[in-house]
């Protein structure tokens, strides 16, 4: 089977915009990735579009009639906030079968303000506040209390990752916020569900990103200098866990993908130079240290505190300053951290480079649960 | 007349209220809520009702100081292992919002009272469930 290349990858600058639409978005960062890879729609012989907000208003052909409608298939994703993700593997899915050499995938979203999640679904009466909490940052809070009873990991030690990741957004201008927050301030924030202060949440915003894929005969065809190497596509669901029922379970499904995408790509975690991962919390970033196999388990604390997981650290995570401060637009993180990976693996992205990088991890859940990871190499 | 909050709270008829689990004869995974496959062995037909115990250990918290408008906060969103087997999720009561009072694997009891004064849109009120420290 062909390897699969990713030819060309963009993404819009993350930010607030009420007065466009979704599939506005959704075509500025196609036409993006087109540029990037040197080609137009007329090229396309398919198109992945993930979108969660409008999963049922044909979200990709109302792109197409943006920037062009050839009449080539279009697929809507939904898929939590593994959408993109899901959208890009599909894409993968498509060459690797086969099928086609040249491929679009579109990740976009429009957020509403507020909290995410609740348990006031089903009949008689709400039960938020009632039956403990089924918001975003409280779920999350209990994954990471979770891990503070195994481990002993403090409320600093997750504070201390959002320091980090709004650093690193210091450096990316496509970033949302460009904003230091030293780590009294993000501890002394608005408390939401302890231990995620408001600066540990993930921040709503609008966004898109697009990447084109292509076979690896198609990528010969069109020039490899700036073609990055697809080396594991890996999707997973939660597998059964006693407490899935009360606690949705981010963790086996990560470890489940992680073991075979290192498998698939013949890498282990020491290979890796960047990763970008679902940091929706700041709770959340300290589970998939060890998850991902950045670290042994239980020493994910120490991975933030002796500063490994920064710029210039060991194995820097989030330098694109993840989704606490570039931003979180469910549709559209799964491929905006491709975007990420893929720059470095360019050697493009300035001031926050990570030096000398080869390979590349991205990694996302959407609860419920999905998780998807790339590992990408530079060619 | 109450209503149950949720449907694995039973109300039986001059009895106590209890918490019911849905074990797998096959492996003994334990559910909450009616199935009929196990999610954990595929078993088919395995499922029988229990009742789940009064009585567990505090295994993750949160400590919730935002919420949705009106609903009141902060209040503590307790995930709690029942002694015998189920997990359920719900409020500690009785219990300071603050990390130093809350101890992982701290005794804890099921008690049920009226659903903090919640009706429906017909004007029911419920019966829910609550946890609290055991003294």
């Amino acid at each position: 089977m062909s390897d699969v290349y990713v030819l060309g990858v963009d993404m819009i600058k993350f930010g607030r915009f009420p007065d466009r639409t979704v599939p506005d978005l959704g075509a500025e960062a196609a036409l993006l990735a087109l540029d990037d890879a040197g080609l137009n729609i007329g090229n396309m012989e398919a198109f992945y579009c993930g979108n969660l907000g409008q999963a049922n208003a044909m979200v990709g052909q109302r792109i197409l009639q943006e920037i062009g409608q050839t009449g080539i298939p279009v697929v809507n994703c939904s898929n939590a906030c593994a959408t993109g993700a899901t959208a890009f593997r599909e894409a993968w899915t498509s060459i690797k079968a086969g099928l086609y050499d040249v491929v679009l995938a579109v990740g976009v979203e429009q957020m509403g303000t507020g909290l995410l999640g609740g348990s006031g679904g089903g009949s008689g009466i709400p039960k938020e506040g009632l039956l403990g909490s089924g918001t975003m940052p409280a779920v999350f809070a209990e994954a990471g209390m979770e891990h503070a009873r195994q481990y002993g990991t403090t409320f600093e030690q997750f504070a201390k990752i959002s320091v980090k990741n709004h650093h690193h957004s210091t450096m990316n201008p496509k970033a949302r916020y460009q904003i230091e927050t030293p780590l009294d301030e993000v501890m002394n924030a608005e408390m939401i569900s302890y231990p995620n202060t408001k600066l540990m949440c993930s921040v709503n915003v609008d966004g898109a990103a697009a990447a084109v894929l292509v076979s690896e005969k198609k990528a010969k065809e069109l020039g490899m200098q700036r073609a990055v190497r697809i080396k594991a596509s890996v999707m997973t669901s939660d597998p059964y866990q006693e407490r899935d029922l009360v606690m949705p379970d981010v963790n086996s499904c990560t470890r489940k993908a992680a073991k075979e995408a290192y498998e698939m790509a013949g890498l282990d975690s020491s290979d890796v130079d960047l990763v970008e991962l679902h940091d929706c919390f700041a709770t959340a970033e300290m589970l998939h240290y060890e998850n991902l196999g950045l670290c042994d388990d239980g020493e994910a604390g120490r991975l933030i505190d002796e500063g490994e997981v920064e710029l210039g650290g060991r194995i820097p995570v989030n330098v694109s300053g993840g989704l606490l401060s570039k931003g979180h637009p469910l549709g559209a993180t799964g491929i905006a951290n491709i975007y990420e990976v893929c720059t470095h693996l360019r050697g493009e992205a300035g001031d926050r480079q990570v030096e000398n990088a080869k390979i590349g991890m991205t990694h996302v859940i959407g609860l419920g649960s999905a998780c998807g990871i790339h590992i990408l190499e530079k060619v | 007349m109450s209503l149950p909050v949720v449907e694995y709270l039973k109300l039986p008829e001059g009895g106590e209220p209890y918490l019911e689990g849905h074990k797998c004869s096959k492996c003994g995974s334990i559910f909450l809520g009616e199935r009929k496959v196990c999610s954990n062995c595929f078993a088919r037909d395995s499922m029988k009702s229990m009742k789940l115990s009064n009585t567990g250990k505090l295994y993750s918290y949160s400590i919730v100081f935002r919420s949705f408008p009106g609903i009141e906060v902060p209040y503590i969103s307790a995930i709690v292992d029942l002694d015998g087997g189920g997990t359920v999720k719900g409020n500690l009561i009785d219990c300071e919002p603050d990390p130093d009072k809350i101890n992982f694997d701290m005794p804890v009891e099921v008690i049920f009272d009226d659903a903090l004064g919640r009706k429906d849109k017909d004007g029911n009120s419920y019966i829910s469930y609550f946890f609290k420290p055991m003294t």
